[in-house]
């Protein structure tokens, strides 16, 4: 078994996220399971970029801590990294701009000096290339064959025209040629090349690519970090699939746009982080009580205020579940992968539609700025089978003859049908107020109960369709843990190489937060052994709302707020640490 | 085509006070959709919260009371997922003055071919009687222990300058004038704002009809030309004052069509919205695989 963790670090501006993608579409086409993650601080230019990508033959989940391939574009990354290096590591770096003593490392690390800017002078490229001369020398270290990397460059850049193809594909080349001569085969790991099943693809790609197919056709989202990348996945996809994607003046008037036009008739979206979800929280009730459809995707980041703007964390739980005035029913959904990320996506918009709500996606910098591989058949497949469903929303002709509508009529589920704009027989209001069932205003006690029961009745039929929470590992293991989004990840990933060594824990992974599925937690609690919740906040957000929904106290916890992702080295140690415990008493 | 009573509701009635401009702006708007020759399902009246963002509650057509300041983005999304209505945003000086200016400046600037309201009665009168963003600078009232000394927010020159094509001044004692603005407001294909005066009878006891008859006056009586942008600006600028009135001087508050322009709307830009409204498009068998193939 092949597991190589690539890391490229250097100054922003030097192209260090455009390379990291590079190699993870190389590991990709070489048929390998791929992960990539990267931290960059919050600025344009300067300060420490670091990208990595970690692949292997067999199926990963996540990255790792440590690094085998260092491609290091100044001197800081290798102080920063050089601690991070696994026996026979590479280190590639350019000795004509770093200054390198063999000392510094271990003796089974093998340094590769390239000269980096010198090549690109070679070729006539800009020096901001060296990373691209990078691209080929790690690449050579691993695989003989240049081609796939040449094909890639093709793909990536042929819209850019042919002389940015001809600078790409000769600026690698050079990198490549020159590994193949002078260190051919003392790398300790070559890959072959196995048949492509899988896509490379971001979390956030997976929220856009499952709204688009939901039917998704107005998406207003004010720049945020980490959604970024869904903004700009819908905009390269606006005009082939028809959608309009805006960005507002600010995030109230991207949620407010959104209503408007799912008001109107169509699949609507927002998206945004903590601070601008803060900004949305007046409008997210206005939904609810407008009884609109309205998806938003909500990105965390640590905070509070502006807080650690391109780090990830899972402190906006509560936040999301109790956010804006009032009692009213949301749905919260919290993908733990780009697969779930793509099907609870589309899930989202049929239970917008068909229960008239808003619904929350719940999901974080780690999973929307990451990507990993995934069967390309299982997106087509979820894909093929996906039926949109609009719910009670009321087509032209079953409004055409019709008198007195009333837009909030009360029926046995809760659901009123729902006519939009511009049907003759369907003039109906929407309002902000206490209403009763015409829309108008209404202050009476006895309409207000019928109402907010109305509302939250909705939801009694919403849960039936929500998918249980999965275990994942074996059913009697000594150790359940738990936990929601993307800690999944390095969970599995733990899990398995627990596995290897003979230890076995499993996951309960809760992806439908709210409305909470306390039977099925509290089912599956009360037969387990041993309990670990594992959550990237302060306070426990997560392991409280089991208690409150179960009654039920978990044994251990792992909590994160340092602003990195779980590494599943700590929840390795963590869950050795509590067995351990278990065997001395 | 609608006539009046197709305009109706049956089941309530307007809630203003005896007096209230309201009243006007409420007739003037029926009046207008129906000298439109508007179908009422074809028209969406959006508001905010106040006395003035109740009128949607009282006409038949589609109605959208959303929240305070926040009716011009709602009215933004409709148009943009059916640019085939006719949307109207109601609102009062609280409502696009204060808590929502920034939408209202960027609407503006957009061009968005949708039409406002604003009720302007330069005091909250909901919230029974402070001042707001377009109270006259001198007054005194519950929410400030002495004359305020802020500058009222000039509604024109802000619109003219935020990038408006149609801004006009209206007032609620002259109704069949104000009837006649929204009518071309709704005609001109752009962002139309008709900031329409209107005395609140209740907490408002400076700025009364009758203190608006001896101020008011009509631009094309004066020969203004609504296309000569500097000419629209100085009349703008006329009132209200930045500066308390000097002793023996008198307001003179221009109404009528301020400022027009043609230009390119927001719609007219996006081509996904050139051949059909975004809600009349089919959502069946979107076909996401050579998306997915890009990924390999």
């Amino acid at each position: 078994m092949n597991d190589i963790q690539w890391l490229i670090g250097g100054e922003a501006g030097y192209g260090i996220m455009t390379t990291g993608i590079m190699m993870s579409k190389i590991f990709t086409r070489l048929g390998l399971s791929v992960f990539d993650y990267v931290e960059y601080p919050s600025l344009i230019r300067g300060g420490h970029n670091a990208y990595y990508v970690r692949a292997s033959d067999e199926e990963i989940y996540c990255q790792k801590r440590t690094v085998d391939i260092l491609v290091a574009l100044n001197r800081e990354t290798i102080d920063k990294h050089k601690h991070e290096l696994f026996e026979n590591a590479a280190v590639i770096y350019d000795p004509d701009t770093i200054k390198v003593e063999p000392n510094e490392f271990a003796s089974s690390v093998l340094l590769v000096p390239i000269p980096l800017l010198e090549s690109t002078k070679q070729v006539g490229a800009d020096k901001l290339m060296v990373n691209t001369v990078s691209v080929g020398a790690s690449l050579a270290l691993f695989y003989s064959d240049f081609e796939i990397l040449r094909r890639i460059m093709e793909d990536t850049f042929g819209r850019k025209g042919e002389n940015i193809v001809y600078l790409n594909v000769n600026t690698s080349k050079a990198g490549f040629d020159y590994v193949l001569k002078n260190f051919s085969k003392k790398f300790s790991v070559s890959f072959e090349k196995k048949p492509q099943k899988n896509i490379l693809i971001g979390g956030a790609e997976a929220v856009a690519f499952g709204a688009i197919r939901a039917g998704l056709k107005f998406a207003s989202i004010y720049p945020m970090t980490p959604i970024n990348p869904i903004l700009t996945t819908l905009v390269s996809s606006a005009l082939k699939y028809s959608i309009v994607v805006k960005e507002p003046e600010d995030e109230i008037s991207a949620i407010s746009m959104a209503i408007g036009a799912s008001f109107a008739g169509v699949r609507s979206m927002t998206a945004t982080s903590g601070g601008g979800f803060s900004l949305m929280v007046e409008s997210l009730g206005l939904s609810a009580q407008t009884e609109t459809p309205l998806v938003i995707v909500e990105g965390m980041r640590p905070g509070p205020a502006t807080g650690f703007p391109t780090w990830t964390e899972q402190g906006d739980l509560r936040f999301v579940m109790h956010a804006a005035q009032g009692d009213f029913p949301r749905i919260i959904i919290a993908p733990g992968d780009v697969s779930e990320a793509f099907s609870q996506t589309l899930h989202a918009f049929n239970l917008a539609d068909k229960y008239q709500l808003p619904i929350i996606v719940l999901v974080d910098k780690y999973l929307m700025e990451g990507h990993a591989t995934a069967p390309i058949e299982n997106f087509k497949a979820l894909s093929s089978k996906y039926r949109i469903e609009r719910g009670k929303m009321l087509s032209d002709q079953e409004t055409e003859g019709m008198v007195d509508y009333e837009r909030y009529e009360l029926t046995d589920d809760g659901i009123s049908p729902r006519s939009i704009p511009g049907q003759k027989g369907g003039i109906g209001f929407s309002g902000s107020d206490e209403h009763d069932e015409r829309g108008l205003y209404n202050e009476e006690a006895d309409n207000r109960i019928k109402m907010m029961d109305k509302r939250f009745k909705k939801l009694e039929f919403a849960i039936r369709e929500f998918p249980a929470p999965v275990l994942y590992g074996k059913k009697d293991a000594p150790l359940t843990i738990i936990a929601f989004g993307s800690s999944k990840m390095p969970i599995m990933q733990a899990m398995k190489w627990l596995e290897k060594e003979g230890i076995d824990a499993n996951l309960l992974q809760v992806s439908y937060l709210a409305p909470f599925p306390g039977a099925a937690v509290e089912r599956i609690i009360k037969s387990a052994k041993k309990t670990l919740v594992v959550e990237g906040n302060k306070t426990g957000q997560f392991e409280g709302l089991i208690r409150e929904h179960t009654g039920l106290v978990v044994d251990h916890n792992f909590r994160k707020y340092d602003g990195r992702p779980f590494y599943p080295e700590e929840i390795v140690a963590k869950v050795k640490e509590i067995l351990c415990q278990n065997l001395k008493i | 085509m609608s006539e009046l009573k197709d305009l109706e509701i049956t089941y309530d009635k307007p809630n203003w006070c005896p007096g209230c401009g309201d009243w006007a702006i409420w007739v003037s708007l029926k009046n207008a959709i129906v000298a439109l020759n508007l179908n009422p399902w074809e028209v969406v009246l959006v508001s905010g919260i106040g006395c003035s963002s109740k009128l949607p509650y009282w006409v038949k057509t589609y109605g959208f009371n959303g929240l305070h300041g926040r009716p011009m983005p709602v009215a933004e999304g409709i148009k943009l997922a059916n640019s085939g209505l006719t949307v109207i945003v109601i609102g009062g000086d609280g409502d696009q003055y204060g808590e929502g200016t920034n939408h209202l400046i960027h609407a503006a600037r957009r061009n968005i071919d949708l039409t406002l309201i604003v009720h302007n009665n330069q005091i909250y009168g909901l919230t029974t009687g402070q001042y707001s963003p377009t109270t006259d600078i001198g007054e005194k009232n519950k929410a400030t222990p002495t004359p305020t000394v802020e500058a009222p927010v000039n509604p024109l020159s802000l619109a003219i300058s935020a990038g408006a094509t149609f801004v006009a001044r209206g007032f609620a004692g002259d109704h069949k004038r104000e009837t006649d603005l929204i009518v071309e407001g709704v005609k001109h294909k752009g962002f139309s704002i008709i900031d329409s005066m209107q005395p609140c009878v209740t907490f408002n006891h400076k700025n009364t009809y009758t203190w608006f008859y001896e101020r008011v006056y009509k631009v094309e009586e004066k020969g203004h030309n609504p296309k000569d942008k500097a000419k629209a600006f100085a009349l703008a600028e006329q009132w209200p004052l930045r500066l308390p009135l000097k002793e023996g001087e008198k307001e003179s508050i221009p109404t009528g069509i301020i400022y027009k322009e043609e230009r390119l709307t927001w719609g007219d830009g996006i081509l996904q919205i050139a051949q059909a409204p975004l809600v009349k498009q089919s959502v069946e068998e979107i076909d996401i695989n050579p998306i997915l193939e890009e990924l390999k």
